[in-house]
């Protein structure tokens, strides 16, 4: 396996912010990598330390064995603008033509509006489309070149429920056709339908780096809201990870319950839901940070 | 892809973009004719006089090239890195040097274009006399000379954010201009001031365009200084081009 690209112990710091924190991270040719996380998380910022556009404080980035910041590690690379980046009153064909016109070996325009849903659109100015035709523009800027290596950056993001599903069924076409494809949200959701490998990051720090599976069971918990007069004995019922007032944090709801019947403790206005995202991460960050007390 | 396609490919669809809006050129074109009819024009002891005419034009002429180079470069890119669009295109595989060339030739082009009404004000209106040749020449010899300020110009877009450029270039184009002898002839100058002037980039950029006209003597430090400006500009500007990682806040 190779790889492609890789973070060594990489820390980036905004003044007095720190945006990325110690982060190691390798890339493996033909894999389809989730980055996960809220907003904020550093997600960003590891991207475009990969493309080159910004330098670790400290630490090493390697794209395809060089420096991201050289020109040539960039010949395989494929990134996505924002949609509001687009030059406004160059047409759809022209910006196509001008991004690819970087590559040795670029896709012909007509075939790649075709695929990714903006062919009819090729003689408009780009400032005439929608936010979601924008978006579209942007994605199929990445594989104009034919990289090896594409980086994505929260690809649907103002996309309606069809153009989404569209969007990730090319995006899955063009990874079984070979390329390494990056791609980071804040949706479960978006990284359940695309990864098989998931990075978690919140606060900088890469909190998991599992397989889809292997994150999905992590995140997966139960939220058990309950009232009760002896709320330190419910807490200490087996399977309980965390409380937050009267919300008690478990993996397996069912069980739980099992033991909060059994155990007599009086409770009432029961309810159970799923963690959100959002929980799933603190929970995750918090058991990361255990690791590192230990 | 080599540095000349590339360089190419972006002077071409810089060049495209400025075509959409064109009145966007306006203010470069039209300000230094302008000021050519209310400064040059009125004074019938410079416009009556052939040698003098002929230089007053040249100096506003390399005015028009000067303020249009250090506004739509120190501007245009200042207020580039503050857009969303120039951190994409620094993602792909082109050249820093591809980038400061491409710049030059599509926005110098654009000042090449404003100062076409000045050689036409100055044919009509003043009894400068100059033989078409020369006119070609000095065209050639302007766009040399001009280089320093669109570097200049790049060097301000690159180290400031917008707001910050814009008053960095006013001060710098007055400074200059006046310093080199573009509003006031050289003659006029005391000789302390004369000394001065002969080291800026727009007393050097007014002589050199003389020279190439009107024929004479070319002071060494005017050339010079000329490629030592160039020089020194360019590479501080692909050093302020790599260092770019877009507008910082705090």
């Amino acid at each position: 396996m190779t790889t492609l690209a890789s973070l060594d112990r990489v820390t980036r710091t905004f003044g007095s912010v720190t945006a990325v924190d110690d982060v190691s991270l390798d890339i493996t040719e033909g894999e389809m990598l989730g980055l996960l996380g809220p907003n904020g998380a550093g997600k960003t910022t590891v991207i475009s330390l990969l493309q080159g556009r910004r330098r670790p404080t400290t630490g090493t980035v390697t794209l395809f064995g060089g420096s991201p910041a050289d020109v040539a590690s960039r010949r395989y690379l494929g990134s996505t603008p924002q949609e509001t980046a687009l030059p406004d009153t160059l047409r759809v064909g022209e910006v196509i033509d001008f991004v690819g016109a970087h590559f040795a070996e670029r896709r012909a325009t007509a075939g790649l509006a075709e695929e990714f849903g903006v062919a009819e659109f090729l003689k408009r100015q780009v400032g005439s489309l929608s936010g979601g035709q924008k978006r579209r523009l942007s994605v199929a800027l990445a594989f104009v070149g034919n990289p090896r290596l594409v980086l994505l950056d929260e690809p649907t993001t103002g996309l309606d429920v069809d153009a989404r599903h569209a969007l990730w069924a090319v995006l899955r076409r063009q990874h079984e056709l070979g390329t390494t494809v990056v791609v980071t949200s804040h949706y479960l959701e978006e990284i359940e339908a695309l990864a098989q490998r998931v990075v978690v990051m919140a606060g900088g720090r890469v909190v998991a780096d599992d397989s889809l599976t292997g994150i999905l069971g992590r995140a997966g918990q139960r939220i058990v809201r309950l009232r009760s007069d002896e709320p330190d004995r419910v807490a200490a019922l087996p399977g309980v990870t965390r409380r937050e007032a009267d919300s008690y944090v478990v993996h397996d709801s069912d069980a739980f319950l099992i033991e909060l019947v059994r155990s007599g403790i009086g409770f009432h206005d029961l309810t159970v839901r799923g963690a959100s995202l959002e929980e799933a991460f603190l929970s995750l960050t918090e058991s990361a940070a255990l690791e590192g007390a230990r | 892809m080599s540095v000349v396609s590339l360089t190419l490919v972006h002077a071409k669809y810089s060049l495209i973009e400025t075509s959409r809006i064109p009145i966007a050129i306006i203010g470069s074109v039209v300000f230094p004719a302008l000021a050519l009819l209310f400064f040059v024009v009125p004074q019938r002891s410079v416009a009556d006089n052939p040698q003098f005419a002929t230089q007053a034009i040249i100096s506003m002429s390399v005015f028009a090239v000067m303020v249009g180079s250090l506004f739509s470069f120190g501007l245009g890119i200042a207020e580039n890195r503050e857009k969303p669009w120039e951190p994409y295109l620094r993602t792909l595989p082109a050249p820093g040097i591809a980038r400061v060339l491409a710049h030059i030739f599509s926005t110098g082009l654009m000042s090449i274009v404003s100062l076409l009404p000045i050689i036409l004000i100055g044919a009509l209106l003043t009894s400068a006399e100059v033989a078409p040749v020369r006119v070609l020449i000095g065209l050639g010899a302007i766009a040399v000379a001009s280089l320093p300020f669109m570097l200049l110009g790049m060097a301000i877009g690159y180290a400031l954010p917008m707001k910050a450029a814009i008053a960095v270039i006013q001060v710098t184009f007055f400074a200059l201009a006046f310093g080199g002898g573009l509003f006031l002839p050289p003659q006029l100058f005391p000789d302390w001031l004369n000394a001065i002037s002969q080291f800026l980039p727009s007393r050097q950029a007014r002589d050199f365009v003389i020279w190439a006209v009107q024929g004479g003597d070319l002071q060494p430090l005017t050339w010079l200084g000329l490629v030592g400006w160039t020089i020194v500009l360019l590479a501080l500007v692909l050093l302020l081009f790599r260092r770019d990682e877009g507008r910082r806040y705090r």
